[in-house]
């Protein structure tokens, strides 16, 4: 049967989809991959399904072996790769023979990549997703990052749609910092926002990243009613100091909302790192629509 | 009763009613709810009753905002007319104090009572299940009596033990999984949340009642 095995894991590796969706109103969060986009290019350069699980890997890749023959594709952050020692290319479909060992190298650019394997990662659905919760130990393998010596299966080919034509364009790449565009939703605040850059503070991970700038003058203090708040969510706590709700972060929270970035942009965010900065771009509902089309085209899939 | 709809991003809609925490607008909240999932609008993915709110996940290359808000008027409409289904009311049987109940004798002394009065008042009430939320399984539940509704911790504690019962003011909830947490541990029970080997995994949803009784 068609596996993996992970030789070293790298500094967080794990199985993700598109998301655990349904079960928001019983308080379980949605996870998935942070960049939404280069998971689904990787799968389709592949023919898979986009809801397939992948690898997410971040900062620091794994190595892992191929037991047996597979085709694979990496997308999203740029690493040094190898396959048996010799260097390969992200964004392209590429055969692994029994035994072949793919290295994640040096880091150049963006913060997660994306190894699709032709199939699926496979492993058992948790609530009808395979993504990896970390906080709760839900789903992916064991409900945990990878460890050497992890052993995944990969899922039986078909039922993808074939090669989507014409290629996929990457993401642009992610070097250094990103704009982010976002729906205001307290204009007083989020004026306050956009009049400046922060900075992605170490204390950042897949629950959320804490922004360091500002601070946001005026932010509500005293006990909030909570409400439910999506992905992308630019909290405004009573420190001031923002917050960026990832793709972990709990379905509901009380903190003052300023903003929260268009679905288009959320593949930017995931690809930032401590250290890097942000900024924030009014973008109007309206205006998000087309922002997001653009992103669906350049996958073939507009 | 009308609610307004405000865009947080363009994936996810809110529906706004009153700004306090009050039962029968929770209720017409979770029938909200309730309404427009079961209508299983093509390209909503997740719909989200809070205390004075209903939140709406969607798709927006599936579904465009007018569409959208048009089942949400619909939804509004029948659920006006729909009485609020008579929740289940579970009892939660917790161990309190001691190592179980760390902060009972903090809310005692905030009550001015003894540590046993403070537990007669926690099992005296039934209380709302207004919204799920924080972790998967976590319910708000109120309204605690107000003598022992002491305010949170002022700095949260690293963490929680699963099945802790705390109190946050006039919110008490159980802690289903290990966590960082803020609110005042007065006790623990053993009854799990959340358990992904039942079939329903969660234990309490939105409009339930629970109770406390010691054990």
């Amino acid at each position: 049967m068609a596996a993996l095995t992970i030789v070293r894991p790298g500094m967080l590796t794990t199985v993700q989809d598109l998301g655990r969706w349904g079960f928001q109103s019983r308080g379980v969060p949605v996870s998935g991959a942070m960049d939404w986009y280069s998971h689904r290019l990787a799968n389709s350069l592949l023919g898979n399904d986009s809801a397939m699980a992948t690898l997410e890997v971040t900062l620091m890749g794994p190595h892992i072996r191929f037991e047996s023959e597979t085709a694979f594709a990496i997308a999203g952050a740029e690493f040094r790769l190898t396959l048996d020692d010799e260097p390969i290319e992200t964004n392209r479909r590429i055969q692994a023979g029994p035994g072949a060992i793919l290295k994640f190298g040096e880091r150049m650019g963006g913060a997660r990549a994306y190894v699709a394997v032709a199939g699926g990662i496979d492993v058992p659905k948790v609530l009808g997703s395979r993504a990896t919760h970390v906080l709760t130990g839900m789903g992916g393998h064991e409900g945990r990052a990878l460890r050497t010596g992890d052993a995944l299966r990969i899922g039986a080919k078909g039922k993808g749609k074939g090669v989507i034509t014409p290629r996929p364009l990457p993401l642009t790449p992610v070097t250094g910092g990103a704009k982010l565009r976002a729906v205001p939703v307290d204009a007083r605040l989020f004026t306050q926002l956009e009049a400046q850059r922060f900075r992605v503070s170490p204390q950042s991970d897949r629950v959320g990243y804490r922004l360091e700038g500002g601070p946001i003058a005026d932010a509500p203090t005293g006990e909030m009613i909570s409400t439910a708040v999506p992905t992308g969510a630019i909290q405004i706590p009573p420190t001031g100091q923002p917050i960026l709700l990832m793709n972990d972060h709990a379905t509901t929270g009380g903190y003052a909302i300023a903003g929260v970035v268009i679905t288009a942009d959320l593949p930017l965010a995931g690809q930032l790192a401590p250290g890097d900065w942000v900024e924030f771009d009014t973008c109007s509902v309206d205006a998000a629509d087309p922002a997001l089309r653009e992103r669906e085209a350049a996958l073939g899939a507009g | 009763m009308t609610g307004r709809v405000v865009y947080l991003g363009d994936s996810c809609a809110a529906v706004q009613f009153a700004r306090t925490i009050d039962p029968a607008v929770n209720a017409r909240c979770i029938a909200l709810a309730s309404r427009v999932e079961r209508r299983g609008v093509p390209g909503v993915r997740d719909v989200v009753a809070t205390y004075n709110a209903v939140t709406v996940h969607f798709n927006p290359m599936l579904i465009d905002r007018r569409t959208l808000e048009a089942e949400l008027d619909s939804a509004a409409r029948q659920a006006a007319s729909v009485m609020e289904r008579e929740g289940r009311t579970v009892e939660i049987p917790v161990r309190y104090g001691g190592e179980d109940g760390p902060d009972l004798t903090a809310v005692a002394a905030f009550a001015r009572c003894a540590e046993q009065e403070v537990v007669r008042r926690h099992t005296s009430a039934t209380y709302r299940v207004y919204m799920m939320g924080f972790l998967p399984g976590f319910a708000y539940m109120g309204s605690v009596d107000s003598r022992i509704a002491m305010p949170r911790l002022e700095t949260p504690r690293l963490r929680v033990a699963s099945g802790s019962v705390g109190i946050a003011g006039e919110q008490t909830g159980i802690y289903p999984f290990d966590s960082p947490g803020g609110w005042r541990i007065v006790g623990r029970t053993s009854i799990k949340l959340f358990d992904p080997s039942r079939p329903d995994p969660f234990l309490l949803q939105a409009g339930d009642r629970v109770t406390f009784v010691a054990v």
